[in-house]
C-alpha cells in the first residue's frame, strides 16, 4: 500500500468543485463558517459571487439552499457531517426532501477520523437519519477518484443528495476512468466464500482484510457499496445468495447505517449470516483518527475477525 | 394611488376568500381558520394587486414569488390562489382529504403557485432569502415576498435568516409579519414575549415599517414603501386581529388557532361574511 496515492476526499470536493463551478453558471455553493475545512474556499476564491457564507446557521444554510435551488439553481451546501445531517435535520426534511429540490449537501469531517476535536464533532449517525428520508440520495465515495465522480454525477442527477466525505487522507482505490454510477455498487475483489460490504473510510481496510483472508485460503469478495440510498439490493442479494455470507464496514454507528441497510435487505430477501463492523452504539472521543480507529474497532483485523466469525455461522 | 374602487374590489375579493377558508375548513372538519383570516386581507392584497404571476404559467420564471413560512394558514392561500386561477375553486373542498393535493400545510409539489413547503415553522423566511439571491445572480427584478406568523418569530431560524437578509442587502424581498398576537398556548406575549418587536428586526438590519393588516389601501400603502426601499429588506408588522370577520372567532381566538367550525357555527360565519361582502361591494 505503500505506492498508493493519498488524498482526503474533502480535498478532492475542493477541486472538482471549482471544476463544475467553470463549466456551469448555475452551480451555487454554502457554507456556514467552515469553508476552509470543507474545502469549498477553493470555489469561493473563484467565483465569489456564487458562493455565500451564512456563518454559524446551518439551519438557515439549507433553508437558503431550498430557495435558491427553487428559483433554479443547482446548490451545493457545505458544513461537518454532524451539523448538515442532526444540526439542520428538520430544515432538511422539510424545506430539501419534502421539497425534493436539488440541493446538494455534502459534508466532510464525518465518522471517528475527525480526531482530536471528539465526539461533538464526529458524525456517527448521519446516515441513519439522512436515508430515512424519502427523496434522499445518500453516497459515501471510498476515494478521491469516487468523489470527484460522484460530485459531477450530483450536478446532472435532480434532486436532494447528502454526500459524505472525510478528513484525513486515504487512500485512492480507483483509476481515473472508473465507471461510477449512483445506486451501483462495485464489486471490488471477486470472492465467493463470503461478501465484504464498505463504503467510504472502510472499503480500503476492507480490501486489506480480504488480502489477509486469501493468505488463509479464505475467498473474501469485497463491495463498495458507496450508495446508501438507493440501495443496490440487486447486487447484496446476489453476493448473499453466491456467498452465503455478509460482513459490513463503515465508520458509522452499526444501528441504521450501511450495516443497517444491508442487514433489511438480507433479512428480508435472503437470510444468511450477518456481522457489521461499525461503531458500537457509543459515543466516539478525543484523539488521532488512526488511534480511534483501533480503539473502536475500526480496522482490517476487526473486519477479518468478523469475516471468520461469520463464515463459522454459515457452517 | 389606488382608486378607491379597485380598494372595494379587493376587499369584496377578501370575504370571498375569508368565506372559502370558512367552509374549507368546515368540510375539513380540521385546519387553520384563526391564522387563515387574520392573513386574509395581506394574502389578497398580494394576490390580487401586488404580485406579478401568470396563474397559467406558474413556472413563469420573471414572476414574483411568495413563501407562505406560516404553513398553517395553507386554507388561505389556497383559496387566493384557485381565485387567481391556479387551480379550480372546486378543489378548495378538498382540503385535507387522504390524496386530495391541498395538503395540511403548503406543499410546492402537489399544487401549482406554491413556491415553498413549509409547516415547520420558522424555515419559510430563509427560502425567501435564497430567492432573491438567486433574483439578484440572474438579475431579475423580480421580488419575494415572504409571511410570517408573531409566534413563528420565537425560532431562533428566523433571526439566522433576518440576519442573512441584512448582511445580503436583499432590498428585493419583503418580508411582513401577520401580527394577531395569539399563538396555541395563549397570548404570545405572555407565552414567550417578543417585544420590542419592531426594535429587534432594526437592530438586526431591517427597515422595518408597520400597517393595519385588515385596511387595504394601508398594506398597499407599505408594500409600494418596501418595493422603494434600498439597501435593506424590509419588514411590515402588519397589525392583525385572529380570527378576523367572523365574530364569534375574534372573540376567542385561541378556540378556532387550529380547530375548524362546526356546520352550525359555519352557518353564523357565512352569514356574518354574507353581510360584510354586500356593504364592502
Amino acid at each position: 500500500m505503500s505506492e498508493t496515492k493519498m488524498i482526503a476526499t474533502r480535498d478532492a470536493y475542493g477541486k472538482v468543485l471549482a471544476e463544475i463551478g467553470r463549466e456551469n453558471p448555475d452551480v451555487v455553493v454554502l457554507d456556514a463558517d467552515l469553508a476552509v475545512s470543507t474545502k469549498t474556499s477553493v470555489f469561493a476564491k473563484e467565483f465569489p459571487d456564487r458562493f455565500f457564507d451564512l456563518g454559524v446557521a446551518e439551519q438557515d444554510m439549507i433553508g437558503t439552499a431550498a430557495g435558491l435551488a427553487a428559483a433554479g439553481k443547482i446548490v451545493f451546501a457545505s458544513t461537518f457531517a454532524v451539523f448538515g445531517s442532526g444540526r439542520a435535520w428538520d430544515q432538511v426534511r422539510v424545506s430539501v426532501a419534502y421539497t425534493r429540490l436539488s440541493v446538494k449537501i455534502v459534508v466532510t469531517h464525518a465518522g471517528i477520523t475527525t480526531g482530536e476535536d471528539g465526539a461533538s464533532h464526529q458524525a456517527n449517525e448521519d446516515i441513519a437519519i439522512m436515508r430515512a428520508l424519502p427523496n434522499m440520495t445518500v453516497v459515501v465515495p471510498a476515494d478521491a477518484v469516487e468523489t470527484e465522480k460522484t460530485i459531477r454525477a450530483a450536478v446532472k442527477y435532480y434532486g436532494p443528495m447528502y454526500v459524505r466525505l472525510s478528513r484525513p487522507k486515504t487512500p485512492v482505490l480507483h483509476p481515473a476512468d472508473y465507471d461510477f454510477q449512483i445506486g451501483k455498487g462495485e464489486v471490488m475483489r471477486p470472492g465467493s466464500d463470503l461478501t465484504i460490504i464498505a463504503c467510504g473510510t472502510m472499503v480500503a481496510p476492507a480490501l486489506e482484510a480480504a488480502a489477509a483472508l486469501g493468505q488463509e485460503g479464505l475467498k473474501a469478495r469485497v463491495v463498495n457499496l458507496h450508495t446508501i440510498k438507493p440501495l443496490d439490493k440487486e447486487l447484496i442479494v446476489r453476493c448473499a445468495g453466491e456467498t452465503g455470507a455478509i460482513v459490513t464496514a463503515e465508520e458509522h454507528s452499526i444501528i441504521g447505517g450501511l450495516g443497517g441497510a444491508v442487514a433489511e435487505v438480507v433479512a428480508e430477501n435472503a437470510p444468511v449470516p450477518l456481522i457489521r463492523v461499525g461503531l458500537k452504539d457509543v459515543f466516539g472521543e478525543s484523539g488521532k483518527p488512526e488511534e480511534l480507529l483501533v480503539k473502536y474497532g475500526l480496522t482490517a483485523r476487526e473486519i477479518g475477525a468478523a469475516a471468520r466469525a461469520a463464515l463459522e455461522r454459515k457452517k | 394611488m389606488t382608486s378607491q374602487s379597485k380598494a372595494k374590489e379587493l376587499e369584496a375579493m377578501a370575504v370571498k376568500l375569508r368565506r372559502h377558508v370558512i367552509e374549507m375548513t368546515c368540510a375539513a372538519a380540521s385546519g387553520h381558520p384563526g391564522g387563515s383570516l387574520s392573513a386574509a386581507d395581506i394574502i389578497t392584497v398580494l394576490y390580487f394587486f401586488q404580485l406579478r404571476y401568470d396563474a397559467k404559467n406558474p413556472a413563469w420564471p420573471e414572476r414574483d414569488r411568495f413563501v407562505m413560512s406560516k404553513g398553517h394558514a395553507a386554507p388561505i392561500l389556497y383559496a387566493a390562489l384557485a381565485e387567481a386561477g391556479f387551480f379550480p375553486v372546486s378543489q378548495l373542498k378538498t382540503l385535507r382529504q387522504t390524496g386530495s393535493s391541498l395538503q395540511g400545510h403548503v406543499d410546492m409539489l402537489s399544487l401549482p403557485g406554491i413556491e415553498m413547503s413549509t409547516g415547520s415553522l420558522g424555515q419559510g423566511l430563509s427560502a425567501a432569502n435564497g430567492m432573491a439571491l438567486a433574483n439578484r445572480l440572474d438579475k431579475r427584478e423580480s421580488r419575494v415576498y415572504c409571511l410570517l406568523g408573531d409566534g413563528e418569530c420565537q425560532e431562533g431560524q428566523v433571526w439566522e435568516a433576518a440576519m442573512t437578509a441584512a448582511h445580503y442587502k436583499l432590498d428585493n424581498l419583503t418580508a411582513i409579519v401577520d401580527h394577531n398576537k395569539f399563538q396555541i398556548d395563549g397570548p404570545v406575549e405572555r407565552i414567550k414575549n417578543l417585544a420590542p418587536f419592531p426594535d429587534k428586526w432594526r437592530a438586526f438590519g431591517w427597515n422595518v415599517l408597520a400597517c393595519d393588516g385588515h385596511k387595504v389601501p394601508a398594506i398597499i400603502e407599505a408594500l409600494g414603501k418596501a418595493v422603494k426601499a434600498r439597501g435593506k429588506p424590509t419588514v411590515i408588522i402588519a397589525e392583525t386581529v385572529k380570527g378576523k370577520g367572523v365574530s364569534f372567532m375574534e372573540a376567542k381566538p385561541l378556540d378556532y388557532h387550529g380547530k375548524a367550525p362546526t356546520a352550525d357555527e359555519e352557518k353564523l360565519a357565512l352569514g356574518e361574511l354574507c353581510r360584510r361582502g354586500e356593504k364592502s361591494s
